[in-house]
């Protein structure tokens, strides 16, 4: 352990210390809170937050240990639902429902002759992909990857190409003139304005991808149009990634200054 | 000895530390809870047009509520979840709760403790709603119950079976939804819905996703999409929707929408941010200049 790693260990831990007293005793709004079950989670969860924001100061082992806490729980706890919402009653409670009806989970005792069938060959198949494990023979496993890829594939290629491309198409080709009743010389400028965007900004973008002919002259111009709505765009994504961020920011600090400390009211 | 020469004002704000900007967006976030800052929201199109769609709907239809998301986007999406079920109670719509995320189903019980057990007392389990739960296997999930729920879900959340609850009894497929309501922090999550789920079965899709996805699903709007909401910004409009349009419910107990409390916050964490932004290419743009003058004088 480096000189760095104990200043950390010793600063954290007399933090903790300090802030414990701090709440406890002089602000006396917790009363029996801190050693109901609940409270004692509110606390833990409050010292994960903190050794997770910790890292903003910089790399230390309280952060390595919160994060490394919350993969684990994560892992575990997809594995445990997989088993108990998927492998017990949809997997086994079709190739035994008896046996899973009396020990595990409450399933229909009758289950069609088809049902069960896919049922053995899910299950074949899912041993043939823990065979990667096995010392020998991890080719086996190449098999049902097989079958999950070329699934996949073949789902998400239709799928894609009618949500995302034929029936994008249609939104885009829209009349570059919106008519009004009422607005001056009949037209809606702002929905002309927007539709000129859209169709010119889907134009230029389209362009700036188009590699056959060199970007010189008109083209060229168009380009560094196309170059500009990409650029928007990314800032737009950015702002809103910026955004997204702090929102979570702001439940982290939340949950310190209500939740845990109680020194503002919910 | 010589005295040596002080950094420039522009140098020294280029080579800021970067945790006081962290201390000072911590301030800007903790500061607005302190005194209760709000801001009024103005709903946009897309936020108005979810509204208007729970509106329109008949009571009694059939709402499906895939709560796709975890505690991590929780601070935003929470808030749009406990609107939709708020506003789907007021309208005494049928609420069918299901996730592609095995995180779905606590954050699913957290909206049914939080807001139906506790505000729509004559909501009744089996009868009004059901928590169909969790199945992994993202859009094949969709895929299967787009013909039918049995094939998935022989048993409910509590291991009840399906053909034993009483709202299951008329309902067979996706198609036997009048709408879509998603709830997604990632994949898989309202573009799946989207693909797989609205698009093939005509059914209207519309749900609140976290900001950082709000920018790749708003090409759907309005064509396959009947709504979009991103992020805490569009959650806090919907729950000023609510605030006007049930304000004999709502007018005066505003402390259970978390959105327009967190918005105080976010707004001046973005002033900040962009102070920071201001300040930062102001002293670059400065810096460049003297760098300049110095290399002529040098030359010199």
């Amino acid at each position: 352990m480096n000189e760095q790693t104990r200043r950390f260990l010793v600063v954290g831990a007399v933090g903790l210390v300090v802030l414990f007293a701090l709440v406890w005793s002089a602000l006396g709004q917790m009363d029996g809170f801190w050693v109901s079950g609940a409270g004692l989670g509110t606390w833990f969860a409050a010292f994960l937050t903190l050794s997770i924001l910790s890292f903003l100061y910089d790399d230390n082992p309280f952060y390595r240990f919160a994060e490394s806490l919350f993969i684990g729980v994560s892992a575990g706890y997809w594995m445990v639902q997989g088993i108990w919402q998927q492998l017990i009653p949809n997997m086994l409670g079709r190739l035994a429902p008896a046996f899973v009806n009396e020990h595990l989970a409450q399933v229909p005792l009758e289950v069609d002759p088809v049902d069960r069938s896919m049922a053995l060959v899910q299950l074949v198949l899912g041993c043939l992909l823990l065979w990667r494990l096995a010392p020998k023979g991890t080719w086996i496993a190449r098999w049902p990857l097989a079958v999950i890829v070329g699934w996949a594939a073949g789902t998400n290629l239709t799928r894609y190409l009618v949500s995302d491309f034929t029936k994008q198409v249609s939104p885009a080709l829209i009349p570059l003139v919106e008519p009004s009743q009422t607005a001056f010389l009949g037209i809606d400028w702002i929905g002309t304005l927007t539709a000129l965007v859209t169709v010119f900004g889907l134009l230029a973008a389209l362009i700036y991808f188009f590699f056959s002919v060199e970007h010189k002259g008109f083209l060229g111009q168009v380009s560094r149009g196309g170059i500009w709505i990409l650029m928007i765009t990314f800032g737009a994504a950015f702002g809103y990634t910026v955004m997204g961020r702090i929102a979570l920011l702001v439940g982290r600090m939340e949950f310190l200054f209500v939740d845990w400390l109680q020194l503002i009211g919910p | 000895m010589a005295q040596e020469k002080r950094p420039k004002m522009s140098d020294r704000l280029q080579a800021i530390d970067r945790r006081w900007i962290f201390l000072f967006i911590m301030l800007a976030v903790v500061i607005p809870l302190a005194f209760d800052l709000t801001i009024d929201e103005v709903a946009t199109p897309e936020v108005q047009a979810i509204y208007d769609r729970i509106e329109n709907l008949p009571p009694g239809s059939n709402v499906l509520l895939p709560f796709d998301y975890g505690p991590e986007s929780e601070p935003e999406l929470q808030p749009m979840a406990d609107s939709y079920v708020r506003h789907l109670g007021r309208r005494k719509q049928k609420l069918f709760f299901m996730c592609l995320w095995p995180t779905g189903q606590a954050q699913t019980l957290k909206t049914v403790s939080q807001v139906l057990e506790q505000e729509f007392t004559d909501y009744s389990y089996g009868r009004d709603y059901v928590m169909l739960g969790f199945r992994p296997g993202g859009q094949g999930v969709i895929q299967v119950v787009v013909t039918d729920f049995r094939t998935l879900y022989q048993s409910d959340v509590e291991g009840t079976p399906i053909d034993d609850i009483p709202m299951m009894q008329n309902v067979k497929g996706l198609k036997d939804m009048d709408l879509i309501l998603n709830i997604s922090g990632g994949f898989p999550g309202l573009k799946e819905w989207i693909q797989f789920g609205g698009d093939r079965t005509g059914v209207p899709v519309a749900g609140g996703v976290t900001a950082v996805q709000a920018p790749l699903l708003y090409p759907y709007y309005p064509g396959q999409l009947s709504g979009i909401m991103g992020g805490l910004k569009a959650a806090a409009e919907y729950e000023s929707l609510l605030i006007q349009g049930y304000s004999e419910a709502y007018g005066t107990d505003t402390e259970r929408f978390a959105a327009i409390r967190r918005m105080g916050p976010q707004t001046l964490a973005h002033l900040v941010i962009i102070l920071f932004l201001v300040v930062g290419n102001v002293a670059w743009f400065a810096s460049r200049g003297s760098s300049r003058e110095r290399l002529k004088s040098l030359e010199k």
